[in-house]
C-alpha cells in the first residue's frame, strides 16, 4: 500500500538532515558534560549514594568540578587515584562520598600509566556488559518471536512494586513492551536517584534498583509465557547519558531518547542536550538497544493538520543525529503521532496517509506510533472508539511499535482494566486487519497521494531552511512548533565543559571496543 | 422532556427505572467466588436487580467485571446545591466592546502552569490565538494583551512577571493533581501575591481538569474552571469581574 512519492526528494531530505547533524557533531565533539562523566563512572561499576543520599557519582563529579579539575574528566581522575592509592573504583567513590578523600590533591601519576589503566578499566567494563548482552539475546532467541506490531503499554503507579504487579498482568494480557513512566519532572533533575522507590508523582522514579526489579519480573513472565517482554524507560532530560548507562547495565531493551524533546518541552540547554544525546546514543548503539524518539509531542500544541510536516523534519534530523552517534537504522525507532481533530472530514484517511508516509520514509526504522490524546475527554467510550481506529491505522500501515491509547487517557494513569481493554482491542485489530496493507492500494491520483506529496515538499522546504540557518539558530527562531530557545539559555548549560588535554574516554575508542568484543567472544 | 420533574433518578430506557452501569477490577483470579464478590460489592453499593454481564480474567491474580443494576436513590431537583454558578456567556464583540468603552483599558493577562507541571495544553487552549472548541483564544481579542509564560514556572517568577507586566489577570493552569501537588503550588502563589501587596489589584484564576472549584476559592483564588472550559467562558468571567471591581 505505497504512496507515490519521489525517491529523489526523499534522498534530498536525508542529505539536508545529514548536513544539519554534521554541523552539530563538529561543534559538540570537543565538549563533554557532567552527566556524560557520571555515566562513565556508572559504566565502570560505581553505584550507591552517601549518607545524605547524594549519588556517589555526583559526589565524585561535584568534587572535581569544585576543584576546577572537571576538564580532565572522570576517568582520568579515577585512574590517577587508583594508581596513587591502590583502591577500587567503588572504594574510592565511597571515600569521596564520605568526604575523606580529596581526588585532586593526590600526586599526578605518569600520563602513560593513567591512559593504560583507563583503557584496561573500560575494556573490562565492556567485556562484562557485552557478556550480559549476549545472555539476554540468547534468552530472547530461546522464546517465541513476538508478532508485529509490538504492543507497548505504560505503567505509572509511583510505587515500583505496584508497577510490577500491573506490568506482569499486562504482559500476561498480551503486551510486548512495558514502560514505566517516570515521576513528573525527573527529567529536570541533574542526578539519578538511588535505590528502590515507592513514592512518585505521575510516575515512578527511574533508578538502577527499580530497573533491576522490573527486569526480573518481566523475565519471569517472559519465560512463563514463552514470549520475550521488552522493558522500556525514558532517557530524555538532564541525565540522558546516565540513564542510557543504567539501561545498558540493567538490560533494558528500549529507551525513549529524543534529541530535541528536552530542549523544546523541558527548556533544557541545547548544547548540553546535544552532547548528552550523542553519548547516550553512542552507548545504546554499542549494545544494540532500540531508541524511540518523541516527535508525537510536536503536534500537541499546533495545528496538527496544517503543520504536520514538522514531525517528518524532526524525524529526519533525529535519524541523522543517531547515525552520527554510530546507531544503525534498525535500532532508531522514530516516534510519531497522526492524531487529527475528529471533527475534521476524512480525518481517518488523513491519519492513515501520515502514518504510511512515515513508514515509507524510514523503512528500516522500528517506527513507534503514538495514540490519540489531545481530543480525548472523560468520555471513555468515545475514547475507546478513537483508540480502535488508531489501532487499525497502526496495523494497516505496519508500524513496528505501537503505544496503546487508553480509554481513560484524559482522566488518570491507567487502571488495570483500562490496559486490559486497550490490549483486547489492539490484539483483535492485529488479528483482524493484519493483511489489509498488502491487499489495498492508494489511488495514484487520490487525496492520499496529493497529501503525501504536499507533506514531503513542505518537509524538504523546512529542512532546506534549517540547513541554511543551522540547528541552533533554527531552535532560536521557533522553527519547531513555534517554541523559541536560545543557545546558552535553558537548564544545564553550566554542566557543559571543553575537554582538557588529559581527558580520557576510551569507551569511544574503536580499538578498545573491538578488543572487548573479541575477549567476550572467546569466553 | 418538556415537563419539569422535581425528583430525578438515573434513566436507562424508562423514566425512573434507576438503571446504573458499573465496572471495576478485583485482586482475585476469576472464579465462582470472585463473581459472587463482584455482585456483593454492587449490592453493598445499594444496587438492586444486579446483573453481572461480563467477567474477565486479567491475569496475575486479577479480574474485571461489568455489572448493571438499579438504584432507588432519587434526587430532589429543587434541593440541588451548586458551587459553580452557571453564568451567561458574552460573545467576542461584546467582550471587546465592554473592555474598550466601559472598562476603558486593554487588559493584561499573565498565564502559566506552575511548579513541576509541564502540561500546557489547557493553558494554550485558553490563551493561544488558535483557541479551543472552535473559539479563538484570548490572544485574538484586541482588548487582551496575553503574556504566556509557558510550563513549569516557579510561583515567584509568576509573581515577578505579574508585577513587571502590570497584570490585571493571572491565569494558572494545573493538570498534574496527583497527591494534591497542585494545591501547594496554588496556595503558595496566592500567599505570595498577598504578601507582596498586589493581590487586590489582580484577578486570580486557575483551571484544570481536576481542580475542585470550592477548594480553589478556599486557597484564595477568585475563580476556578474545570474541564471543557472554552476561551469565551474565561473571557466573559474576566470582563464581568473587572467591571464589578471597577465599580
Amino acid at each position: 500500500m505505497r504512496l507515490p512519492i519521489s525517491s529523489e526528494q526523499v534522498r534530498h531530505c536525508r542529505k539536508l538532515a545529514a548536513s544539519i547533524a554534521q554541523e552539530v557533531k563538529a561543534e559538540i565533539s570537543p565538549l563533554s558534560t557532567v552527566s556524560v562523566e557520571r555515566s562513565l563512572l556508572r559504566l565502570v561499576g560505581i553505584e550507591g549514594s552517601n549518607q545524605e543520599s547524594v549519588p556517589l557519582v555526583n559526589c565524585f563529579i561535584d568534587q572535581i568540578t569544585g576543584q576546577r579539575a572537571l576538564e580532565d574528566g572522570a576517568l582520568y581522575w579515577l585512574s590517577n587515584t587508583i594508581l596513587a592509592t591502590g583502591e577500587s573504583p567503588q572504594g574510592i567513590a565511597e571515600r569521596v562520598g564520605a568526604g575523606s578523600l580529596d581526588l585532586v590533591r593526590l600526586p599526578r601519576q605518569p600520563r602513560r600509566a593513567i591512559e593504560d589503566l583507563c583503557r584496561q578499566i573500560v575494556q573490562d567494563a565492556l567485556v562484562t556488559l557485552f557478556g550480559k548482552q549476549r545472555q539476554r539475546r540468547e534468552m530472547e532467541e530461546s522464546l517465541a518471536r513476538a508478532p508485529s506490531p509490538w504492543l507497548y503499554v505504560i505503567v505509572a503507579t509511583g510505587n515500583i512494586y505496584d508497577d510490577i504487579e500491573q506490568a506482569k498482568a499486562a504482559a500476561e494480557q498480551g503486551a510486548d513492551a512495558v514502560a514505566v513512566i517516570r515521576s513528573t519532572a525527573q527529567s529536570l533533575l541533574d542526578y539519578v536517584p538511588e535505590g528502590i522507590t515507592t513514592e512518585g508523582f505521575g510516575g515512578t522514579f527511574a533508578t538502577g534498583a527499580n530497573y533491576r526489579l522490573m527486569r526480573g519480573a518481566l523475565d519471569e513472565v517472559s519465560r512463563r509465557s514463552n514470549r520475550y517482554v521488552r522493558q522500556v524507560n525514558y532517557c530524555s532530560g538532564l541525565c540522558m547519558a546516565e540513564i542510557a548507562a543504567l539501561g545498558v547495565l540493567e538490560g533494558l531493551d528500549i529507551l525513549v531518547n529524543d534529541a530535541l524533546y528536552g530542549i523544546l518541552f523541558r527548556d533544557l540547554n541545547m548544547i548540553r542536550t546535544m552532547v548528552d544525546q550523542h553519548f547516550s546514543r553512542y552507548l545504546l548503539g554499542l549494545f544494540d538497544t532500540i531508541i524511540v524518539t518523541g516527535e508525537d509531542n510536536l503536534i500537541k500544541t499546533i495545528d496538527a493538520y496544517e503543520e504536520y510536516s514538522i514531525v517528518l523534519v524532526s524525524q529526519f534530523i533525529n535519524e541523522q543525529l543517531a547515525k552520527n552517534a554510530g546507531m544503525r537504522e534498525e535500532r532508531i525507532g522514530l516516534g510519531h503521532a497522526a492524531e487529527l481533530d475528529p471533527a475534521l472530514q476524512d480525518s481517518f484517511l488523513k491519519e492513515l496517509v501520515q502514518a504510511q508516509l512515515v513508514r515509507q520514509l524510514f523503512p528500516r526504522s522500528p517506527v513507534k506510533f503514538m495514540p490519540p490524546t489531545r481530543y480525548k475527554s472523560g468520555n471513555i467510550f468515545f475514547a475507546h472508539a478513537l483508540d480502535t481506529l488508531f489501532n487499525l491505522v497502526s496495523v494497516w500501515t505496519d508500524q513496528a511499535i505501537v503505544l496503546l491509547g487508553m480509554p481513560t487517557e484524559a482522566i488518570h494513569t491507567p487502571y488495570l482494566q483500562d490496559r486490559y481493554l486497550s490490549l483486547e482491542s489492539a490484539l483483535h485489530v492485529r488479528r483482524a486487519a493484519g493483511s489489509l496493507g498488502r491487499e489495498l492500494r492508494f489511488l495514484p491520483n487520490g487525496q492520499g497521494a496529493a497529501r503525501a506529496r504536499q507533506l514531503l515538499a513542505k518537509t524538504e522546504e523546512s529542512l532546506t531552511r534549517i540547513s541554511e540557518d543551522g540547528l541552533w539558530n533554527s531552535l532560536a527562531s521557533g522553527a519547531f512548533s513555534a517554541i523559541r530557545r536560545t543557545r546558552k539559555g535553558g537548564r544545564g548549560y553550566d554542566g557543559v565543559f571543553r575537554k582538557g588535554q588529559f581527558y580520557q574516554n576510551p569507551f569511544l575508542s574503536r580499538e578498545i571496543v573491538r578488543r572487548a568484543r573479541r575477549e567476550t567472544a572467546a569466553t | 422532556m418538556s415537563e419539569r420533574r422535581s425528583f430525578i433518578r438515573p434513566y436507562g430506557d424508562r423514566l425512573n427505572d434507576g438503571a446504573v452501569q458499573l465496572s471495576f477490577s478485583l485482586p482475585m483470579s476469576l472464579s465462582a467466588r470472585s463473581r459472587e464478590a463482584a455482585k456483593s460489592i454492587a449490592g453493598r453499593l445499594g444496587l438492586d436487580q444486579i446483573r453481572l454481564v461480563s467477567a474477565l480474567d486479567l491475569g496475575n491474580g486479577f479480574s474485571f467485571y461489568i455489572l448493571y443494576g438499579t438504584t432507588m436513590v432519587e434526587i430532589d431537583d429543587q434541593a440541588i446545591h451548586l458551587t459553580e454558578v452557571e453564568r451567561p456567556l458574552l460573545d467576542f464583540w461584546r467582550i471587546n466592546q465592554l473592555l474598550e468603552f466601559e472598562l476603558k483599558k486593554r487588559v493584561t493577562v499573565v498565564g502559566a502552569t506552575i511548579g513541576t507541571d509541564a502540561h500546557t495544553v489547557g493553558l494554550d487552549a485558553i490563551l493561544n490565538a488558535k483557541g479551543f472548541g472552535g473559539e479563538s483564544g484570548l490572544e485574538r481579542y484586541p482588548q487582551f494583551r496575553v503574556v504566556n509564560l509557558g510550563a513549569q514556572v516557579p510561583p515567584d517568577e509568576v509573581l515577578e512577571a505579574a508585577r513587571e507586566q502590570r497584570a490585571d489577570v493571572v491565569l494558572v493552569s494545573q493538570v498534574v493533581t496527583q497527591r494534591n501537588a497542585h494545591l501547594e503550588n496554588l496556595s503558595l502563589l496566592a500567599e505570595m501575591l498577598e504578601a507582596e501587596g498586589i493581590r487586590q489589584d489582580l484577578l486570580l484564576i486557575c483551571g484544570g481538569p481536576y481542580i475542585d472549584s470550592q477548594v480553589a476559592l478556599e486557597v484564595g483564588f477568585d475563580a476556578a474552571f474545570g474541564p471543557g472550559t472554552t476561551p469565551l467562558a474565561v473571557a466573559s468571567l474576566i470582563v464581568e469581574e473587572l467591571l464589578r471591581k471597577a465599580q
